[in-house]
């Protein structure tokens, strides 16, 4: 019985190890989120982040979903209060890095969408990187306007989309997320 | 230089100065006469409402506005910006009967009255979509210095680069505050009230 009890209990001591390790060292996608549509829309953007816990560097090089005729990788640029929404050819993602697509900043374009996105609803997106290769994600639909995926109806703050009461002087919205790696098309 | 260009270069240069000090833009304090010649932004408009009514700026005097220029086909900018209007007006309370959120968009061509007026209301019924003919559309954006340009994309619908500022308007019809697209909510709904209470 006592040989049982410390056999688990080393199981256990290791298990927490384990769970760090496996996602450092692959490429992850998560906290994948669209907005819900407004009625009539044609567009929409799905936001993300992936970790490239590899020890190489890879890029995100393409996306396609069932939802809507075409998927491309965009960037808004914020020229004083001028917002410009640019193509890019790829994203991307250092070894290591974390690279996070939310509004003001690069996003998926959702061309020509087949129907409007509503709250709650998911639909499959995939995205493509040169080495990683494809990975099919679900996204999930928050309300109209949602800053951050956990945002399904209250305000606009959840850690790490940015919160931008707490960027004094950044009224002119200035958060755009170009020279995230994001090359110019 | 014609008085359109000084308007211009004025706002470009207060624009410049207020991001690269990185401080709060208050629109009041470039538009002393001495910067600009005496000139003022904002101003007369016609547009058209959703149910087809015309309404000019005298259709709103009395009322607080907050406008912002968009367009329907925008996947970012402009859901950020009119969830932060309609997040301010929540914010507001009761001061919100006296506000009067507008929707203009830049891209009338696609941009019809019912479709203004269907988009808008996915943010906040209190906001009202209006749109115009192309050269009504010119007009307002010329007297709030909103920049608009048709973009083309590749085998897509085109885009437009615009300007992302939601502007505060007094009841009297002067447009005394502008907030970059990107703020939140609470801090539109907090400067309003700070506005309305100087005034009241």
């Amino acid at each position: 019985m006592k040989h049982i009890l410390i056999l688990a209990l080393a199981l256990l001591a290791t298990l927490p190890a384990q769970a760090q390790n496996a996602p450092s060292s692959t490429l992850s996608v998560d906290q994948v989120w669209a907005r819900a549509t407004p009625g009539g829309a044609k567009t929409g953007a799905v936001y993300l982040t992936v970790v490239n816990g590899t020890a190489s560097d890879d890029k995100i090089v393409g996306a396609s979903t069932p939802a809507a005729r075409e998927a491309q990788l965009h960037t808004m640029i914020d020229d004083n209060g001028v917002m410009k929404m640019r193509e890019l050819k790829s994203i991307d993602v250092k070894a290591g890095a974390t690279v996070t697509l939310k509004p003001g900043g690069m996003h998926v374009m959702l061309l020509g969408l087949t129907k409007p996105l509503k709250p709650g609803d998911s639909f499959s997106l995939t995205l493509e990187f040169e080495k990683g290769g494809k990975k099919e994600l679900a996204v999930a639909v928050t309300k109209a306007g949602a800053m951050g995926m956990g945002n399904m109806g209250g305000t606009g703050n959840m850690p790490g989309m940015g919160n931008m009461d707490n960027m004094p002087g950044h009224d002119m919205g200035s958060m755009g997320g170009h020279g995230m790696g994001g090359k110019q098309n | 230089m014609t008085r359109r260009t000084r308007l211009h270069l004025a706002l470009g240069a207060a624009l410049l100065i207020a991001s690269a000090a990185g401080t709060g833009l208050y629109l009041r304090s470039w538009l002393a006469p001495a910067a600009d010649g005496g000139a003022s932004l904002g101003g007369p408009f016609t547009l058209t409402r959703a149910d087809g009514v015309t309404v000019t700026e005298s259709t709103y005097r009395g009322k607080w506005l907050l406008i912002y220029f968009g367009y329907t086909y925008c996947p970012d900018a402009c859901p950020t910006a009119l969830n932060a209007i309609a997040e301010a007006m929540e914010k507001l309370g009761p001061a919100a009967t006296n506000v009067q959120p507008l929707f203009i968009t830049i891209d009338p061509a696609r941009d019809t009255p019912a479709v203004v007026g269907e988009y808008v209301k996915a943010f906040d019924p209190r906001i009202v979509g209006l749109t115009g003919t192309e050269g009504q559309i010119a007009a307002v954006a010329t007297e709030y210095q909103v920049y608009y340009k048709r973009r083309e994309t590749e085998g897509g619908p085109y885009l437009m680069d615009h300007t992302s500022l939601i502007y505060v308007v007094d009841p009297a019809g002067k447009l005394v505050r502008f907030f970059g697209g990107s703020s939140s909510g609470e801090r539109i709904a907090q400067h309003l009230l700070e506005l309305m209470s100087q005034t009241s």
